[in-house]
């Protein structure tokens, strides 16, 4: 890989660290300002620093509802998603059948069309067919925007299978079913896994398809759309680091057990 | 399983997902275009009666919106290739083993939630905030200077929110490029500077074209930078149809801008798809 | 989070498919012309108003229990964060309140209950204030409000002003009753403007340029680009608006507008992004209190606007009979009296006044000062005089009207 490198890689490894840090400021900024020992909502200029706030997490109760709200939608897509899901990718990725190449016309409509039209239309159809907006129309737009998602992820795998194990199963005398929960399913299974936590983080973050079909139901990103316009309190810096810190363990964990073992 | 069961399989299994996609993707679009081909109030009710008239009026309207949200998203997505471009060579060619760590560093943020980073931001480049008061204060800047509510504001946003979308493409594509390749290239005299734009960039290439299929669409019609970012002269036609809609509760024209918006992007994806050639896209992503 | 080692994560992520035949399967959308026809969307109301049946108030509250707790809209900088009238509401009554400032302003409120009202769905709120004005005839033509009982609401009959009785937007107050009345004018700080502010001219004036705002409601900036040209809103015609738009367009274009604002205006002011701005004139004092601010409030010498926020009962609220309870307490003289002190708002009990003029007369030092001009001021408390420069929004008698208007104005916001 040495041969090719461009001298100036000193440059370059400066430039990214600098795009590294352009990327991280804003994020500094919410840690910071979560420790702002200020009087109330207005956390706009440093006043002295605090744990205090980490203490009064749950004051705001809306805000605690909203946070929940989210939680559970972003765990409900992320199963049915991803049993949806999984189950469109492995068909894609196992099978070779007519009709597949719509499907894969429709997932990649699905991740490429844009969230203002697809939260758009789906305000229309509640609106023509009078079911009113909430949570379940919630789930129901992120579970829609998720399937294809995990159903991309779980394909991509399922046709890097290495067949001669499942034949092999059949060789020995399982059938089909057992063959697939025994033999293929824990194999894919990460790719599934890894599918599920796409789900659960593109639910727990969606605002604009959230705002269109949501009502007066207020998630976490929704609360901090709408509370904007009178200042942000600190509890929301404090759930954004606490989120983001979550997102990293899990990150690093899944990432370490992922390394290949060393040699005995 | 007998043979007629094992074709059926497939069906089976996309059956669950493909009706979900099918209720709730694909028929939304067909009560959206209905919609939008409605007429009436939202009081009194709308009824279908095929008033084409409203997407005259829409673009009439708002065609400024519309076409500054492309420029926007074009700037944007060009800014992004020269911003990413760098990184993902870097991290390609130089960081060893360290690759997936900076990867990781580079998506770190984006564990936070966008509207939180996208307000962040507004927070930092407030009038008299803390990077823009002490800089005024010291007269480097003149009292009416300000970042929020312009352009530039609402493209850097775009920018810095889809940078991922770029990185990672061109990343993977650069990632794949067979070192032999380029050795064969300096074998035959080639100076660095001409491997690089002779064998590296065109392999790259589609790379960066997947990249901009996964940022433009969603910079174009973006609205959240702009409300937070810009001003009444920055609206782009994400925040008109947000605000016919969750606004004016004017759903025709609302739908009718939605429509149009749609099919520009997907006349514009499927004419990119097609100039390229999707051979190249595919053999990427196959490999 | 998928591993970044993984390459078949990102080869899934970058993978895109397209092809001639999918270009071709695409175009056969023929079914779907005929699926177009099928949608339509449900109204529930008709937008000329008819008078509701007699024995609705019956019907609505007939079997309708208290259940001990209600949510409560409402927009921001109507109560004393610290929320005393309510302390004492659940004090007497045991009844808890969820108190949400989630309204900022009307067009977008309507928007966003519209579609739960229309399904026959709770909003999840009992309670809400809403401005006179279209989104206001809009609730009531869909029939989104309830009939109050005024035999329920013996403070209102006792000591409301009478005046509010006749309200052309609700005659009798059959679906509403005040909450506050408020002015629009303009707020500005002296320290940045170096000047008096005194006329809507101002608001055009270039050495503010970069450094003015305006409200986004259509109704409140239709409403000043009428007034600084000296039209009436209240017969205003359709060439009037389109000379007030033009107006409004001179000012975003010579670059002398920052932004529309909607609530959010009282932010923009006390950090320093606007120096003039339209405003409501309650949130001014209330700023100046609460963060020390200097700002003042003027009604322009062309006129500014009078408006009323009325308690409402959407029709679908799961704790009315609790809401109602709540309303009438509002109309307690003390109750009354407590709250326009905090917000300094129009207050619609007139007996409030002699009561802040005895708090004023028991306190001492700052607060007696603020409570002496709250008792005095016009702002709060206004006599026939001070209503000879307040116009009210232009009302509409039938929906294409209110569109014609509406479609004047938005372009100017959303451009």
């Amino acid at each position: 890989m040495s041969r090719f490198r461009v001298s100036g890689g000193g440059v370059l490894r400066a430039y990214t660290w600098l795009i590294i840090a352009w990327l991280a400021l804003p994020v500094l900024v919410m840690i910071l300002f979560g420790f702002n020992d200020t009087p109330g909502r207005y956390n706009q200029s440093w006043q002295g620093f605090t744990f205090k706030w980490y203490g009064r997490l749950f004051e705001l109760n809306d805000l605690t509802k909203a946070l929940w709200v989210s939680l559970g939608v972003a765990v409900v897509t992320m199963l049915v998603a991803g049993a949806l899901g999984t189950a469109i990718g492995y068909a894609l990725g196992r099978y070779r059948f007519r009709g597949s190449g719509t499907v894969n016309l429709v997932l990649f409509a699905t991740m490429s069309s844009p969230e203002l039209v697809m939260g758009a239309s789906l305000l229309t159809l509640f609106v023509s067919t009078g079911v009113g907006l909430g949570v379940v129309t919630i789930a129901i737009a992120h579970i829609m925007f998720s399937i294809s998602f995990v159903a991309v992820v779980v394909r991509a795998r399922v046709l890097t299978l290495d067949r001669s194990v499942e034949e092999a199963a059949a060789d020995l005398g399982a059938n089909p079913w057992t063959t697939f929960w025994k033999i293929t399913f824990p194999i894919i299974l990460p790719a599934v896994f890894s599918g599920m936590m796409l789900a659960f983080a593109l639910s727990i973050d969606d605002f604009v398809v959230t705002n269109f079909t949501a009502g007066t139901t207020t998630t976490f990103p929704l609360w901090i759309w709408g509370a904007t316009r009178i200042g942000l309190p600190p509890q929301v810096n404090v759930m954004g680091t606490l989120i983001f810190a979550v997102g990293v363990l899990i990150a690093v964990v899944s990432s370490v057990r992922a390394r290949p073992r060393r040699a005995a | 399983m007998s043979r007629g069961k094992r074709l059926l399989a497939p069906y089976f299994l996309i059956l669950p997902g493909g009706v979900w996609l099918l209720l709730f993707f694909i028929v939304p679009m067909i009560t959206m275009l209905s919609l939008s081909l409605q007429q009436g109030d939202v009081v009194s009710g709308y009824v279908f009666t095929g008033h084409w008239q409203t997407y005259v009026d829409a673009i009439v309207d708002y065609k400024t919106q519309l076409i500054r949200s492309l420029i926007y998203g074009a700037i944007a997505t060009i800014l992004l290739i020269v911003v990413a471009f760098p990184v993902a060579y870097w991290i390609a060619f130089y960081a060893g083993r360290r690759k997936a760590t900076f990867l990781f560093l580079l998506l770190l943020p984006f564990f936070v939630s966008f509207v939180l980073r996208t307000i962040s931001w507004r927070q930092i480049l407030t009038d008299e905030g803390f990077l823009l008061g002490p800089l005024k204060d010291a007269g480097l800047l003149s009292a009416g200077f300000h970042i929020l509510g312009t352009p530039a504001a609402v493209i850097g946003g775009l920018v810095y929110n889809f940078l991922p979308f770029m990185v990672l493409p061109v990343y993977v594509a650069l990632e794949r490029i067979d070192p032999r390749v380029v050795e064969a290239a300096r074998d035959l005299y080639a100076t660095p500077l001409t491997a690089f734009r002779k064998v590296i960039l065109p392999l790259a290439l589609p790379g960066v074209f997947a990249g901009v299929l996964m940022t433009f669409v969603p910079a174009s019609s973006d609205y959240v930078n702009s409300a937070v970012l810009g001003s009444s002269s920055t609206t782009m036609i994400g925040q008109v149809i947000q605000a016919q809609y969750l606004t004016s509760s004017n759903y025709p024209t609302a739908s009718a801008l939605s429509f149009l918006l749609m099919a520009v992007l997907l006349i514009g994806v499927f004419a990119y798809a097609r100039a390229l050639g999707t051979e190249d896209v595919m053999k990427v992503a196959a490999r | 989070m998928p591993s970044l080692n993984d390459p078949a994560f990102l080869r899934g992520m970058t993978q895109s498919r397209f092809g001639r035949r999918d270009a071709l399967r695409l175009s056969g959308l023929s079914a779907v012309a005929m699926a177009l026809a099928a949608c339509g969307v449900e109204g529930t109301g008709k937008t000329a108003a008819s008078a509701p049946a007699p024995d609705a108030v019956a019907k609505f509250w007939a079997g309708k229990k208290g259940t001990g707790k209600l949510d409560f809209a409402n927009w921001p900088l109507y109560m004393d964060p610290k929320q005393p009238e309510l302390k004492k509401f659940t004090a007497a009554t045991g009844v808890t309140v969820n108190y949400q400032e989630v309204i900022e302003e009307m067009a977008p409120w309507f928007a966003k209950v519209q579609p739960q009202l229309a399904a026959n769905q709770s909003i999840g709120y009992d309670l809400m204030v809403i401005t006179n004005g279209i989104q206001f005839k809009q609730f009531v033509d869909s029939g989104f409000l309830a009939p109050l009982d005024h035999s329920k609401l013996p403070n209102y009959v006792a000591n409301a002003a009478p005046a509010y009785a006749n309200e052309s937007f609700d005659k009798g107050n059959v679906y509403t009753v005040p909450f506050t009345s408020g002015i629009s004018g303009i707020a500005y700080d002296p320290a940045k403007t170096k000047r008096p502010i005194t006329k809507l001219a101002d608001l055009w004036d270039p050495a503010f340029k970069g450094k003015v705002g305006m409200f986004s409601d259509t109704q409140e900036l239709g409403n000043f680009g009428m007034l600084v040209l000296g039209i009436d809103p209240a017969d205003s015609t359709p060439e009037d608006w389109k000379r007030a738009a033009a107006k409004l367009k001179e000012q975003k274009d010579a670059g002398i507008l920052r932004r529309y604002y909607d609530q959010s205006y009282i932010e923009a002011i006390g950090n320093g992004e606007v120096w003039i701005t339209q405003a409501w004139s309650g949130d001014i004092f209330q700023k100046n209190v609460s963060d020390g601010t200097n700002l003042q409030f003027v009604i322009p010498e062309e006129g500014g606007t009078l408006w009323t926020d009325n308690f409402a009962i959407p029709i679908t609220a799961s704790n009315p009979v609790d809401a109602l309870t709540l309303i009438d307490f509002f109309y307690q003289v003390d109750i009354a009296a407590e709250l326009a002190e905090y917000i300094s708002f129009v207050c619609p009990v007139p007996a409030a006044q002699q009561k802040i003029r005895d708090d004023a007369a028991k306190a001492t030092g700052d607060d007696q000062k603020s409570l002496a001009a709250i008792a005095e001021s016009p702002l709060v408390f206004p006599v026939e005089a001070d209503y000879s420069k307040l116009h009210y929004y232009r009302d509409f008698k039938t929906a294409a009207e209110q569109q014609e208007y509406q479609s004047t104005f938005e372009p100017i916001v959303l451009g």
